[in-house]
């Protein structure tokens, strides 16, 4: 039952990227929708899916696309022309 | 041109030019045709529509083309320049002349471009190169999207703003090569593979519109082999929605233009994700809100079962018990005392049978000597004064 909950717990929130944090979300939903969980855990699955959607949100709204070139067999930023 | 024989047929000119134009209107040749020559006094009013005459060395042909087609049009006509057009033959009947209503214009030679287009294609297409089961699914979710194209043109800059608006999420990886002339093909084949290397979601292989020429690198037979052999998906949005290349056929999916491409390598945007999201944060409230409600069931039923087995219970079930003791303890008593008061009553009778006083009621009476209650039984007992005691009181008497 909390197998999938108390392995990963250890990573904070805030290190997340938006898949990780979106995939975990996914997972504490069906887990709450699924499972009999006690209820101690289940307020503590509610809590940190809670915090999990507030992350996917902010990571949402902070998103900024990310542009790098290939030169050669480099990688490296990609300055956009102003018009 | 001699159309009729009938001598005596009077013709007005609107009716033989109108018989004219049916003719050559109904001619299936004239009405599809490519003709080639110079361009001489080429004139473009304000109407947005284009006049000129197309000639060779023995003739001339007036030349129409409407503002639709005109604002198509892929290339800057110049007096002078060799052109192939494309149209019908029809006829103005206001001033009587025939002309060719113009609706394509390429410069010569594309002609045998557009040979070469179909020889390749039939060729690469008999290679299986172009067939169906071939197509790779486009990610729904792309993390990382590579991009071939000109690191200077609008197209780059459409992709990059419609990839802003739709996903900010993702991370571009661009592949800057030049799109036209004889550097572009290597160049093409070169990004696609260095973009390979770095193993993005999906490749966008785009170009912005131009004529058929502009366009012919994605026609070359290098580019089209690197397309169809990339590892990673590939979406090719090269020119307008009407521009067909060879490398459309090889990609993965065509998009009609390179802000097409960039949207079809985002098929979920950032709306989507904030629904999915907040759809989670809905489902995870109500999981444990009814989990909070049958906890709650639960519980309300245990509370009534322990209520049942509680110890307040049996201090009732007791009492009960007590009372009921109380009760059969209190009926035996009774019970107990009227055996008793029956016993007494039965004695008290027998007593009164031996009570001395039972006799006087019969009459008789019982003579004390009243100065010390001694009972006078014989007569020289007797004093001067006695008292006598009868069934229900006493009295006083003197001795004579």
């Amino acid at each position: 039952m909390s197998k999938s909950s108390s392995k990963k717990v250890e990573k904070s929130i805030e290190e997340l990227t938006y898949e990780e944090a979106l995939a975990e979300l996914e997972e504490i939903v069906s887990a709450l929708e699924g499972e009999q969980n006690r209820l101690e855990e289940a307020i503590q699955l509610f809590e940190r899916g809670q915090a999990l959607a507030a992350r996917c949100g902010v990571l949402l709204e902070a998103a900024e696309l990310k542009v790098k070139q290939v030169a050669g067999d480099e990688i490296i930023p990609f300055e956009e022309l102003s018009e | 041109m001699q159309p009729t024989l009938f001598s005596t047929q009077q013709w007005t000119v609107s009716k033989l030019t109108f018989y004219i134009r049916k003719l050559l209107e109904e001619n299936e040749i004239l009405q599809d045709v490519w003709v080639q020559g110079e361009i001489s006094n080429l004139s473009r009013p304000a109407s947005g529509h284009i006049y000129f005459t197309l000639k060779d060395p023995s003739a001339a042909l007036k030349c129409v083309m409407w503002k639709t087609s005109a604002a198509r049009l892929g290339i800057a006509l110049q007096d002078g320049m060799e052109v192939e057009v494309h149209g019908r033959i029809g006829v103005y009947e206001v001033s009587g002349q025939y002309q060719l209503y113009a609706d394509q214009i390429r410069p010569v030679g594309e002609g045998a471009l557009y040979q070469e287009f179909m020889r390749l294609k039939a060729m690469l297409e008999a290679e299986g190169l172009f067939a169906p089961e071939r197509k790779r699914p486009i990610p729904m979710f792309p993390q990382t999207i590579g991009i071939v194209t000109s690191a200077t043109g609008a197209a780059l800059r459409d992709m990059l703003n419609t990839l802003r608006r739709r996903l900010p999420l993702v991370q571009v990886i661009l592949a800057p090569a030049p799109v036209q002339g004889t550097e572009a093909p290597p160049a093409l084949v070169k990004a696609i593979q260095s973009l390979n290397l770095q193993s993005p979601d999906v490749i966008l292989l785009a170009r912005g519109g131009g004529s058929i020429e502009d366009l012919w690198a994605f026609n070359d037979e290098r580019v089209v082999r690197a397309v169809a052999a990339s590892g990673v998906p590939v979406i090719c949005g090269v020119g307008h929605e009407t521009d067909f290349t060879l490398c459309d056929f090889a990609a993965d999916l065509r998009a009609p233009t390179p802000t097409a491409a960039a949207e079809l390598s985002t098929q979920i945007t950032m709306l989507d994700l904030r629904a999915v999201v907040q759809n989670y944060k809905t489902r995870i409230l109500t999981a444990t809100l009814n989990l909070l409600a049958e906890q709650k069931t639960e519980l309300s039923s245990l509370v009534s079962q322990l209520r049942y087995v509680s110890p307040d219970r049996r201090v009732q079930s007791e009492s009960q018990r007590v009372d009921e003791l109380a009760r059969r303890a209190h009926s035996s008593l009774f019970h107990h005392l009227q055996l008793q008061s029956a016993h007494v009553q039965g004695m008290e009778r027998r007593l009164e049978a031996l009570n001395p006083l039972a006799v006087l009621r019969r009459g008789y009476a019982v003579l004390t000597r009243k100065e010390d209650g001694s009972v006078v039984a014989r007569v020289a007992q007797a004093s001067d004064e006695m008292n006598v005691r009868v069934s229900d009181g006493e009295f006083e008497v003197r001795k004579k």
